[in-house]
């Protein structure tokens, strides 16, 4: 028998820290421990070392280094780019557009905003995912303020055409901010050639640490103080800096765009092995998403008549782990709100699973997944009652 | 999330799959809730659950309650498995994460739909 196998494919929620990325953080927790705010040489030592990691991830976004505010992560980067916007604006208009499809953390932002008398505005897609320009278009106002669509999406990994968003929004005199938390470190990701105002990332989606993270802001655009009460992030966002989080997000974002050539077509290679025998060798499934404009790693299905949650458990007890596109293991009852709102159907939508890959999956274990999730496929297809309606000749899904 | 006992009914459920000579069938729920639960019951003249079976659409937690709620009805009259609760088929589960026990209680409904069908279709046709 085999030693039990383990099979990551959750990149997206989130991917191992790289070994040379710890080397080059550990020093910053023990001998290079100051506060990078105090003036002396302890402070000055982590201070520099913050600056240098600044410097890097500017450069390596095409932005300056003054743009860069270090946050605790994409879901803070993301409530401050629209919850500071929204106030910093609130006097020009209160009428906010965002996309139908994203992440929770904005989602849940403009939910609040709505409640203190905001107005948003949630572009539909189509059934690839796409946001459209026209749409965008029809729903600027002359009191919208903000637009904010994710460069790409955590679910089913399209990529939207930001620059051309991002330039209708200017054209009516909104800002406009993307949630690149799952596109830096994937596909090239430059704030110039987008030209957004604003843009979130996330270091552990790139390898590098949990818990940090960053906004960018351009140079005179102006969203309210997140938090309060310090010096740090040119009193922007108080808090005493995290120095060996962001020393570790400089080093993963640097080998991950230093290698992401390379990187993106082995994993999409892997990827579209995945996609081509799931395709050939089971039956009644959906490959949700857009397949050209889509990130590297993303492979979404769609398994007709059964539920995601007890597909996932059963891979798991086989040692693959993946993410169930219904929301039914966090608690709720509703499918994915993304998957919805591409049009498909509650039924499939709950069957729905994400599979990322990453740099250090093999053809076999996509080669295993597929043989295994064939197997698991086919006897829960045997206890389902829809199956069991389908070949009855009732297809009502 | 889950616990042991738990996965082992989901991993390798009783009493899966159709019944073919069922003479009641109950199912309860919806594809669009994520959650269809189906159970077949052959109920011989005198009220006894001979043979039962489920068919199940649903998480982990609606595998695992149906695998033993028509464990529990094996065997059982028609009256005992009316007053089966959800509750003691959570019991029997050793617990079910507060977002799931609404697995527990499409378990009991359909058990109660069963023996509903059997009461109002099979029996009352079969009484002459």
């Amino acid at each position: 028998m085999n030693k039990k196998k383990k099979i990551y494919l959750d990149h997206s929620a989130t991917t191992p820290l790289d070994k040379e990325v710890l080397e080059t953080m550990l020093p910053y927790f023990t001998d290079t421990f100051g506060n990078a705010n105090s003036i002396h040489a302890f402070g000055s030592e982590a201070a520099l070392a913050v600056d240098t990691a600044r410097r890097k991830i500017a450069e390596l976004l095409g932005a300056k280094p003054t743009e860069i505010y270090f946050t605790s992560g994409g879901t803070e980067a993301d409530n401050w780019a629209i919850k500071g916007t929204a106030c910093a604006k609130k006097d020009k208009g209160k009428h906010i557009i965002v996309s139908g499809i994203e992440h929770a953390a904005m989602m849940a932002s403009c939910g609040q905003l709505e409640k203190q008398g905001f107005e948003v505005t949630y572009l539909p897609v189509s059934a690839a995912a796409l946001v459209s320009p026209d749409d965008l278009k029809a729903a600027l106002r002359d009191d919208t303020v903000l637009v904010s669509v994710m460069l790409a999406n955590n679910e089913v990994g399209t990529i939207q055409p930001i620059k051309e968003l991002a330039q209708i929004a200017h054209a009516r005199g909104a800002l406009f901010h993307t949630d690149a938390v799952q596109a830096v470190g994937s596909i090239p990701v430059n704030v110039n050639e987008l030209g957004v105002d604003m843009l979130s990332l996330s270091a552990h989606k790139f390898y590098g640490p949990k818990g940090v993270g960053a906004l960018y802001i351009k140079s005179g655009v102006k969203p309210e103080k997140f938090m309060i009460g310090g010096h740090q992030e040119r009193t922007m966002r108080g808090g005493t800096t995290n120095v060996p989080c962001v020393v570790g997000m400089a080093k993963a974002m640097e080998l991950a765009i230093m290698n992401l050539k390379k990187n993106a077509a082995y994993v999409a290679s892997l990827r579209d092995r995945f996609v081509a025998r799931v395709e050939k060798e089971i039956p009644f499934v959906h490959y949700n998403g857009d397949r050209v404009h889509r990130l590297p790693q993303n492979a979404n299905f769609s398994f007709e008549f059964i539920e995601g949650e007890s597909l996932l458990l059963n891979l798991d007890l086989v040692g693959i782990a993946c993410s169930s596109g219904s929301a039914c293991s966090s608690g709720s009852l509703d499918p994915s709100h993304v998957l919805l709102a591409m049009g498909i159907p509650h039924a499939v939508a709950h069957g729905s699973i994400r599979f990322t890959f990453g740099k250090d999956n093999t053809q076999e274990d996509v080669d295993y997944t597929v043989d295994k999730l064939k197997e698991i496929v086919e006897k829960l297809r045997v206890i389902s009652p829809l199956f069991a309606e389908f070949k009855g000749g009732v297809h009502n899904v | 999330m889950y616990n042991e006992r738990v996965i082992k009914e989901f991993s390798n459920p009783q009493n899966a799959g159709e019944l073919k000579d069922a003479n009641a069938v109950g199912q309860v729920g919806n594809a669009t809730c994520g959650d269809i639960m189906k159970i077949f019951m052959k109920i011989s003249d005198d009220g006894i659950i001979e043979d039962v079976s489920f068919q199940t659409f649903g998480c982990a937690a609606a595998i695992a309650t149906s695998s033993v709620a028509t464990s529990m009805i094996k065997g059982k009259t028609i009256d005992e498995a009316l007053k089966i609760t959800n509750a003691q088929v959570v019991e029997e589960l050793g617990g079910l994460p507060a977002q799931k026990l609404h697995c527990s209680v499409l378990a009991e409904e359909a058990i109660k739909a069963a023996v509903h069908d059997y009461l109002t279709n099979y029996k009352a046709s079969h009484k002459a």
